[in-house]
């Protein structure tokens, strides 16, 4: 659907360059939500703006659905920009205009006609739930709504893809929820490709399938968003994962600990499965749990569990024999004192 | 007394009145018919914007920076062949016009322009996003964001148009400021100096008070 070759973008300002997208490569599939995380400065936004040409790459070519949009004229990029929506951070509506004629903008610049545009901005309004507040003004909105209305525009010619510049990040928490779920039933129901901005791993760990991480202008990790999650490489992406899976246990805690403690990763389906409780039912270790978490990440469960084995040194090296059995990671945090 | 002598000055004062309307109305009109475009100009050529042209940028820049820095009262006497050429007379309240609309258009302009500068670029990126025409942009982007701003210029201009219309006695032109000028100042007559000034600060008030207003009515923001 879209695909990413080797694109560069450097600026110059001042007589020195800057480099805000180096060499990357990308492929992102047709129906697939794709997010893109990063730091600010780590160019994940002027990467997404070479997507749809408000940045010109440099070099490098990009092809949405085998069109190369870097080679198009003027007229026709135009053309192509219809089929690829794009939303903002700050939504930038235009504030002179009405919740409606918002909308409709989008679809005169397509060359519709009148009861055409007419009929598809109620349409529109409809879908986004925002009938009544059809005749008001940007400013007497909520930022919510403001972003609703930004959707219901960029989704008016029909897209194939939509762009998300870090679309919820201006958003507060149960507002970002709803936006979220409008997007991926979006992407559900319409089949729209959505690529997807954010220095926030929520918004990922919610939404997304596929995933890149990007540093100083660079993808250093790519991959299926519970891949990532499970096991990630790279330490940006662990980073940015404790954010949202914050698993450490306070120090004095753990000095108090009399046993072994573990911290075991679930995954998948085994995390549903009663490894736990089959643990004590067969071996004679106590099990103190210190901290646990099961995540669902595109609905499959990620549980990452910290326990302490208490017992006998033999009983609990089986007990451990036994979970590494079933479940690859395992990590001893720390050993009996 | 004092009522006696400015019964007597009406006829004359309600005469200048007249003039200066005549003037400001005629160069305000012009200047926003040649001004509007010309500050869209000034900005769409401007780098990494729509029609972003460093020669037409500078040319109009230029043309607009020279004209501003003369004098008003230079100006009037050096446009007398322009004025000839397009009135066919170098005296006269429309005589006069001609100078005013062209010391009006680049002051007129460059509000525009500064008015349109303080859209968010988000904004005119949302709509190149959206595979808008540059014309689109303008006419449907650019010019309502910017209504109030140039809702203000245009305030602004007409307030500066009728303080130079005062000048516009050098070539006859007539109007409340060559009337408190010729009979209050040249004759020391201190009832007309103070009714015309009087009637000036009213007219400058009310032009402000119905810019301000329509302003915030076209604001949506």
């Amino acid at each position: 659907m879209i695909e990413v070759r080797d694109v560069t973008k450097i600026y110059s300002a001042k007589g020195k360059d800057i480099v805000g997208v180096k060499n990357v490569s990308l492929k992102i599939e047709k129906g697939e939500i794709f997010g893109i995380v990063g730091y600010s400065g780590a160019g994940k936004s002027s990467l997404l703006r070479c997507l749809n040409l408000l940045e010109k790459p440099t070099s490098g070519e990009i092809l949405i659905d085998g069109v190369s949009i870097t080679k198009l004229s003027k007229k026709e990029l135009r053309e192509e920009r219809l089929k690829i929506g794009m939303i903002f951070q700050h939504f930038y509506l235009i504030s002179a205009k009405t919740v409606y004629e918002n909308i409709a903008f989008a679809l005169k610049a397509a060359g519709k006609k009148k009861d055409e545009i007419n009929h598809k901005t109620l349409e529109l309004l409809k879908m986004v739930g925002l009938e009544n507040q059809k005749d008001q003004y940007p400013a007497q909105l909520s930022g919510g709504q403001k972003q609703r209305v930004g959707i219901a525009r960029a989704l008016a010619n029909d897209p194939k893809v939509l762009l998300c510049d870090e679309a919820t990040s201006a958003l507060d928490p149960n507002t970002t929820k709803a936006i979220l779920s409008l997007l991926q039933s979006i992407n559900k129901e319409l089949g729209i490709t959505i690529v997807l901005i954010t220095h926030e791993m929520e918004v990922v760990k919610e939404i997304c399938h596929r995933m890149a991480v990007m540093q100083d202008g660079e993808i250093i990790e790519t991959g299926d968003v519970y891949n990532l999650f499970a096991h990630p490489e790279k330490e940006l992406t662990k980073s940015f994962i404790s954010s949202v899976i914050q698993m450490n246990l306070p120090e004095p805690l753990l000095k108090g600990r009399k046993g072994v403690v573990i911290k075991i990763h679930f995954k998948g389906a085994i995390a549903e499965e009663a490894v736990v409780s089959e643990l004590f039912q067969n071996f004679k270790v106590k099990g103190n749990i210190l901290h646990g978490k099961i995540e669902y990440i595109q609905e499959t469960p990620l549980g990452i569990f910290i326990m302490e084995l208490i017992g006998e040194e033999t009983e609990v090296k089986r007990a451990m024999d036994y979970i590494k059995d079933r479940i690859e990671n395992l990590e001893v945090v720390k050993h009996v004192a | 007394m004092l009522l006696e002598s400015l019964y007597s000055i009406l006829p004359d004062l309600n005469k200048a009145f007249f003039e200066t309307l005549y003037m400001v109305a005629i160069s305000l009109g012009v200047s926003l018919i040649v001004g509007l475009p010309l500050g869209v100009i000034l900005f769409v050529t401007d780098r990494g914007l729509l029609f972003e042209n460093v020669w037409i940028k500078q040319t109009a820049g230029i043309l607009v920076n020279l004209i501003r820095s003369v004098p008003f009262i230079i100006l009037l006497v050096a446009l007398l062949p322009l004025t000839q050429l397009i009135t066919g007379t170098t005296i006269g309240p429309t005589a006069a016009s001609v100078s005013l609309s062209v010391a009006a258009i680049p002051f007129f302009a460059r509000l525009v322009e500064t008015s349109l500068r303080e859209i968010d670029k988000g904004v005119i990126e949302a709509a190149v996003a959206v595979g808008a025409t540059p014309w689109m942009i303008i006419r449907e982007v650019l010019l309502p964001e910017a209504k109030p701003g140039i809702v203000q210029a245009i305030t602004v201009t007409a307030i500066s148009l009728l303080g130079y219309s005062a000048m516009a006695g050098i070539v006859g032109g007539g109007g409340i400021g060559d009337f408190a000028i010729r009979f209050g100042y040249y004759r020391y007559d201190n009832t007309i100096m103070f009714t015309t000034v009087v009637l000036l600060i009213v007219i400058v008030q009310l032009m402000q008070v119905i810019g301000d207003g329509v302003a915030r009515a076209v604001n949506k923001r």
